[in-house]
């Protein structure tokens, strides 16, 4: 930063990272900070969710899909000058597995270690020697390679962490294309250009993380180019946006589902008319239409199109009222019922305006004689309440952690997540299912679970235990001149790409 | 006096512990457990568990009242469970942004306010004084949300004339080293004036923006208090001893008539430095205000325990100091002896 005027891009954002050790992290609002300062040992593909090496140049898996052995990337180093090796990767991930590691009481939980099933399915990680690692599993486990891309995994310095301790959320050191300069809370991170980047140097040299809480003022802001790029604007603003010569809109499918679940633990939602009728009942398209301002796809799967395996072939549930009375009348319904809809009190990036979205159903129900009560309790107890099955319909939602099936399958619609508190709302308790998913999670070959997964998605579509509403669009508006910005279904590492023309 | 001030501080003392157990109870009463807060769509049993454990919930609510009180008897916060953060460093840090934009936006209003108060006062029944209250009615109804929004929309979007939002440029503030995290102290610590004015000019419309109420509040105060002694019998003496209106107005009436435009202000300063969320949410402002409403947001319990403890200690010391201010403005209030 000497005598060139430094190339800045400044990324406004809703809101603060909560921390930036990893390995605790939940949010994505750290991880969008994580994954420009780490690395992972595998990552996913620029413009594809296919996986493609990153810490680990090669990896191979024994037959019985148990043995995994990582070849590590040679000469590379953290930020604080100290060499990337196996040590390190033991270090990183080792500390999150291990309750006996000296660094394990560091921070606070291990919040995706157990979330992402590692803390189950892995059995020992080890060396083999300076840059090759084993890591072998307890029962063979299809989604490991996946999972090992979530940021929460990156490879931290050894020497850094032990350093700081506690404190090594505020001094962040790792590998990745930037390196950590300040962080002022609440307001801004600062991160610099990792010149010596394996990857390739950066496109700016300085990478800066404001907190703009107020969605129109981050607009304003980017307007009067004092940001050069921001996400979530105000739905209503998108027209003036769009009109906008100095601005673009970039927009990418989201790997999310926002779905509608029916308590199948409550009459009269274990008749399997009863909830195809609901699904007929609601007019999808044209609610997502005016609810999500164009950036929201109507869903007919549980996952998302650009899932693999996704089923394209699958038969949307029609807009159909007459049909709907019809099937009620043969679930012995035909004057309707009384039951509670549970709208979202919070916007979430997969159903935007929950309660708009109850009153727009709500309506669309009571044409078919079914009367709702609207019910909306804050956050925490209606994550509560929903867990413990307490609704006779409640909405939710869920965003991929990592792109493999299993990540929405299991814990939305299995059997085993049934159990309270729940992930699977619907409490859908099909034996058929859980031993599809099962076998689709212990399989190895792609191509047969790709099939496993369609036929989930055919006995889904058979017993709809939900109404799937739709998948929403990520979306980040950025200055004209700035180019190379292109979003990711899942990972926030697009940042390292962008590059600022000059004017 | 030193008995009254002890006196004051010992019951301060007392009512903080009243707060503290409201502010325990209140954080355990409202619904929603905290860990699932934490957790939200992907928790499940175990993570859970493990974390109403780390989170120490999983213990009796007395046994975790006295480790709160054993804790803070140590004057030690705790950390926060969403950050890690000690929240006292926590607090100390949001604090100064919150104080500085609170005395600007009390300077604005005490000044403006007087000012105006007096101009309606000694026009009462004309044009100015119509204005001024037109202006005192409109400043109190006025959302403060949609006041902070057009003010940035008409000076910093339409005219350019001030920045956005935040505190300082983001290029700038890098060669600023928060010392204190008062932004004006830091820029001239850092002996960088161009700095230093940058401060300035972000702290102007957030300032307004949250001196109105307070501005109208204290127009209307200073205006009634003023027109009662300037009804009162010594000021039409002064009148026929020939004294101007403005040694009148200046030297006689106006001092007796701060009492309660005093209280006022006393009363504004404190509850504004407790945090101005909309405000702050608006100007991008990391206050204390909004740090507050993440902590609530998130259950987050120690924050939140200790954030109201600090909020209302400074609110009782505001008072504490408005009291004593009373015996300066006016020598024949007179501080209690500790006996009474």
């Amino acid at each position: 930063m000497s005598h060139a005027k430094p190339r800045v891009f400044i990324f406004g954002r809703g809101g603060d990272s909560v921390g930036l050790d990893p390995a605790h992290e939940e949010d994505g609002e750290s991880f969008k900070v994580c994954e420009s300062i780490y690395d992972t040992l595998v990552q996913y593909q620029d413009d594809s969710t296919e996986i493609e090496p990153a810490l680990a140049e090669s990896w191979e898996t024994s037959a019985d899909g148990l043995t995994w052995t990582f070849r590590l990337r040679r000469n590379v180093d953290f930020h604080d000058g100290t060499s990337f090796d196996a040590d390190a990767v033991l270090f990183s991930l080792n500390r999150q597995h291990d309750a006996n590691h000296p660094f394990h009481e560091v921070g606070g939980p291990y919040i995706y270690w157990t979330d992402s099933g590692l803390a189950e399915t892995v059995d020992q990680i080890s060396r083999i020697d300076d840059y090759t690692i084993q890591i072998t599993l307890t029962r063979p486990y299809a989604p490991f390679i996946y999972a090992l891309t979530i940021p929460a995994f990156a490879i931290v310095s050894p020497t850094a962490l032990k350093k700081s301790g506690e404190d090594f959320t505020n001094h962040p050191v790792g590998t990745g294309p930037f390196s950590f300069v300040r962080w002022d809370r609440n307001e801004k991170i600062v991160l610099k250009a990792n010149k010596d980047y394996w990857g390739g140097a950066p496109g700016v040299d300085l990478l800066v993380f404001r907190a703009i809480p107020e969605n129109s003022v981050r607009l304003i802001e980017l307007q009067n180019g004092s940001i050069q790029a921001m996400e979530f604007p105000n739905p209503d603003d998108l027209p003036l946006i769009r009109q906008d010569p100095d601005l673009n809109i970039i927009e990418q499918a989201g790997m999310n589902v926002g779905y509608l679940a029916m308590n199948m633990d409550k009459q009269p939602f274990g008749n399997h008319k009863v909830r195809q009728a609901i699904n007929h009942a609601i007019n999808k398209n044209q609610i997502i239409e005016q609810l999500y301002q164009g950036l929201g796809i109507p869903a007919k799967n549980p996952i998302p199109p650009n899932m693999w395996s996704y089923d394209q072939t699958t038969e949307a549930y029609t807009y159909n009222p007459d049909l709907a009375k019809q099937l009620l009348r043969q679930a012995g319904y035909a004057n309707g019922f009384k039951v509670t809809l549970w709208a979202l009190p919070v916007p979430r990036p997969y159903i935007p305006n929950g309660r708009m979205l109850a009153e727009a159903i709500q309506s669309d129900l009571k044409r078919i004689s079914i009367e709702t009560e609207i019910v909306s309790p804050e956050w925490g107890t209606y994550l509560e309440k929903t867990k413990n099955g307490e609704h006779d319909m409640a909405m939710l939602g869920w965003s991929a952690d990592f792109a493999d099936p299993d990540n929405f399958l299991y814990y939305l619609l299995s059997k085993s997540s049934a159990k309270k508190p729940a992930g699977n709302i619907a409490f859908y308790r099909s034996d058929e299912m859980q031993s599809i998913l099962d076998q689709a999670r212990t399989e190895t070959d792609t191509t047969i679970r790709a099939q496993l997964y369609r036929q989930a998605q055919a006995l889904f579509q058979k017993d709809v235990p939900w109404v799937p509403l739709a998948h929403a669009k990520q979306i980040v508006i950025a200055r004209k001149n700035v180019r190379d910005l292109t979003l990711h279904p899942i990972s926030f590492k697009y940042l390292r790409h962008v590059k600022i023309k000059a004017d | 006096m030193t008995a009254y001030l002890i006196q004051r501080l010992l019951s301060m003392l007392l009512s903080l512990l009243g707060v503290s157990i409201l502010v325990f109870w209140m954080v355990h009463l409202i619904p929603g457990d905290p860990a699932l807060m934490i957790l939200g769509e992907r928790a499940n049993e175990a993570a859970l568990q493990e974390l109403r454990q780390q989170m120490g919930l999983d213990q009796p609510k007395a046994v975790q009242y006295a480790r709160f009180l054993s804790d803070l008897s140590r004057l030690d916060l705790g950390r926060s469970f969403r950050t890690k953060g000690l929240v006292a460093e926590e607090i100390g840090w949001h604090f100064p942004p919150t104080a500085e934009l609170t005395l600007a936006a009390m300077m604005f209003a005490t000044v403006f306010g007087i000012l105006a108060g007096v101009i309606s006062a000694i026009n009462r029944g004309g044009f100015w004084d119509f204005a001024t209250m037109f202006g005192a009615l409109a400043g109190v109804s006025i959302p403060i949300f949609w006041l902070g929004l057009m003010l940035i929309l008409l000076f910093s979007h339409q005219l350019g004339l001030f920045p956005v939002s935040g505190r300082l440029d983001a290029l700038l503030d890098l060669e600023i080293e928060r010392q204190t995290n008062f932004m004006l102290l830091d820029t001239l610590l850092a002996g960088n004036l161009a700095a230093f004015a940058d401060a300035v000019w972000h702290l102007i419309l957030p300032a307004i923006t949250l001196g109105t109420v307070p501005l109208a509040i204290i127009t209307r105060m200073t205006r009634s208090s003023l027109l009662e002694v300037l009804n009162q019998q010594y000021i039409t003496t002064a009148y026929a001893k020939g004294l101007s209106q403005w040694i009148v107005v200046g030297k006689h009436a106006l001092k007796n008539s701060l009492i309660p435009v005093i209280t006022v202000i006393g009363l504004e300063f404190g509850y504004l430095l407790g945090g101005a969320i909309l405000t702050e949410h608006i100007f991008s402002w990391p206050g204390l205000g909004s740090w507050l409403l993440k902590a609530v947001e998130a259950r987050d319990i120690r924050p939140i325990q200790g954030g109201v403890l600090f909020i209302a200690a400074l609110f009782m010391s505001v008072n504490l100091i408005v009291d004593l201010l009373y015996t300066y403005i006016d020598p024949r209030i007179r501080v209690p002896s500790a006996t009474v």
